[in-house]
């Protein structure tokens, strides 16, 4: 198991050069120069080459990379040249805000996935499976950008029962457990959830079908076992895959929530690369966008390695 | 192809048995036919694609005419059936141009992604060593990143624009379309016809036209059709955040996020775009569901 570990931790380290690499070349695909945000126009000759000096920017590529990547790993990512603050500053509280909104949309994902998921591989081929699994094609391609707005319509235009906008009352960014905080919360863990949840119960519901089909489970019903023990054992054999799957899905809601967090107002990381993108702010883009990156490095590695400590024979 | 035709010109017909299996397109023809869903998907697509294909002769108005007295008209009103957006012009008209910008944002990624990712693909699983080992861990690299993200971040960095959202698109979807195109190609490749062909003195080329592509391109082509999907919503996200085309050009998302500042007067002409998105993107994952099962023989 330990050289398991190591193997695949061993197997991160050149992605997540090649994460940081491509974090990296964000800058140079701008319309302009880098420097372009931050300089008059009229610019004389030796400002600029002046400031491309301090900025390191005479040195050829590679060497940039290089000074950029050891800043980047002592904790400095520059600048933001929006809010003059430095873009490390900036993220943790953001992030903070975003996982709190993954983590719930995860939980309620993955339990009503589950439950749905299991009914329909149990009760294969009824009519409740073919319910679920309508349900499930409708959950992946719902825009949950839309999803959101139709919540909004519903819940805080029509019926005005809950709020449609920001973290707390007014407008405040910390977040306590009081009622009005969790509030704020149902419509964007909601609207989160939708897609994870499909995937589960679609996952699930294989997994069980599968499962159910296999010997020892007949070997089960004919020791004379119930349903429900018969599903403890379902349960165990699935629950490697829907792990992975969730965890992955866990990933995928960190980077996906961005257009949520614009409907919502929600200020985490997304809200945080919506306007950074707005105000062209680079050095902000692409610290959010290299944290989050990293993050779902360590989150796929996490996943593969309980992943095979749940099932052994995945370490080959 | 040599062989075949000395073959059967050596050995005469089969005679036809009456219980022949039907050919193997018949089949998948004779599959779909049998499955309403998909034929209902097809049919909604087609008129959605035909209906922004020749959107100036069937959409009822001028989709730029804006009209100041007739801002927000709730949907339903005479004359204009969807009602109107925050500038007076016809939602439905509006729509119709949209699916334009908006369908082509989606077919035109998956198309290049196809062909790019396919080639190197097939590059990486035909050549093998080193060249499979730097396209391949490149793609890892892409992997890292939830696909939504990566787009959100190569638009956002390059700025607003039709071509930046195609360029960001085409690239999120290269890495999953080079990765099926390698391993089948991996496999096709040590297969015994791929080594007879070549101890008959096959040129390279000729057995990557003839047995390698004919195999790889039926795979890759299954898995792009289900990218469809998500290139509408993703592309759609992309306008919503105001990365795809600018004002006043019509399109799906561009549309959501304009109409959402009127939420609070008209609502529910607010979700109007977004719904044809959702039965957009709902049609073309059932369409691909059900391509798949039909295509697929062993089942």
């Amino acid at each position: 198991m330990l050289g398991y570990i190591l193997r695949r931790t061993l197997y991160t380290v050149p992605i997540a050069l090649g994460v940081t690499i491509l974090c990296f070349a964000l800058v140079y695909l701008g319309p302009s120069d880098p420097l372009s945000a931050i300089l008059p126009e009229d610019a004389p000759k030796e400002l600029i080459d002046r400031i491309k000096k301090e900025y390191g920017l005479d040195k050829p590529l590679p060497i940039q990379y290089l000074i950029w990547l050891g800043k980047a790993l002592t904790g400095d990512l520059g600048t933001s040249i929006a809010t003059r603050r430095h873009v490390i500053d900036e993220i943790p509280p953001a992030l903070f805000n975003s996982l709190l909104l993954a983590v719930l949309a995860s939980m309620l994902a993955f339990t009503v996935g589950s439950i749905l998921g299991g009914i329909a591989g149990y009760f294969h081929g009824r009519p409740i499976d073919r319910a679920v699994t309508a349900l499930a094609v409708t959950g992946v391609s719902v825009p949950h950008y839309w999803l959101s707005i139709v919540l909004v319509i519903i819940f805080s235009v029509e019926w005005d029962i809950l709020p449609s906008m920001g973290m707390g009352p007014d407008g405040s960014t910390n977040f306590s457990l009081t009622a009005e905080n969790l509030r704020h919360l149902i419509l964007p863990t909601v609207a989160l959830s939708v897609i994870p949840l499909a995937i589960v119960a679609r996952t699930v519901r294989e997994s069980v079908r599968e499962t159910m089909n296999q010997e020892f489970v007949q070997a089960l019903w004919a020791k004379g076992l119930t349903g429900r023990a018969i599903l403890v054992h379902v349960a165990k054999n699935a629950a490697p895959t829907v792990l992975a799957v969730m965890g992955l899905q866990l990933g995928y809601l960190l980077g996906g929530s961005i257009l949520i967090e614009t409907v919502f107002a929600w200020p985490g990381t997304g809200l945080l690369l919506n306007n950074s993108i707005f105000s062209r702010d680079i050095p902000m883009l692409q610290g959010v966008i290299l944290v989050l990156a990293l993050f779902f490095v360590g989150l796929n590695l996490l996943v593969d390695i309980l992943q095979a400590a749940l099932d052994p024979r995945i370490q080959r | 192809m040599t062989e075949t035709t000395i073959g059967s010109a050596i050995l005469p017909r089969a005679p036809v048995v009456a219980d022949k299996p039907p050919g193997y397109w018949l089949t998948v023809v004779r599959r779909l036919r049998r499955d309403p869903v998909t034929l209902f998907c097809m049919a909604v697509l087609l008129l959605i694609v035909l209906a922004a294909m020749f959107a100036p002769l069937v959409a009822p108005h001028d989709p730029y005419k804006t009209s100041m007295l007739k801002r927000l008209s709730p949907i339903g009103t005479p004359g204009y059936l969807l009602g109107t957006d925050e500038l007076g012009r016809d939602l439905l008209t509006r729509l119709i141009y949209g699916g334009r910008i908006s369908l082509f944002m989606s077919f035109t990624p998956v198309v290049l992604a196809f062909l790019i990712g396919g080639t190197l693909g097939m590059i990486a699983g035909f050549v093998g060593g080193w060249v499979n080992m730097v396209i391949m861990r490149t793609t890892d690299v892409f992997y890292a990143f939830p696909s939504i993200l990566l787009a959100i971040a190569i638009s956002g960095a390059m700025g607003a624009g039709l071509t930046n959202g195609l360029i960001s698109l085409t690239l999120i979807f290269i890495p999953p379309l080079t990765r099926i195109a390698e391993s089948v190609t991996t496999q096709v490749r040590s297969l015994p016809f791929v080594e007879a062909a070549r101890a008959s003195g096959a040129s390279t080329a000729a057995i990557i036209r003839v047995h390698v592509l004919s195999n790889v391109v039926g795979p890759v082509l299954v898995y792009a059709s289900s990218l469809l999907s998500v290139a509408i919503v993703v592309a759609s996200g992309l306008s919503f955040l105001g990365l795809g085309v600018s004002p006043p050009e019509a399109d799906w998302g561009l549309m959501l996020n304009t109409l959402r500042q009127s939420i609070y007067v008209a609502p529910w002409n607010a979700a109007l775009p977004g719904a044809v998105i959702f039965v957009t993107c709902m049609c073309f994952n059932l369409l691909s569901d059900g391509l798949r099962q039909a295509l697929d023989i062993q089942r």
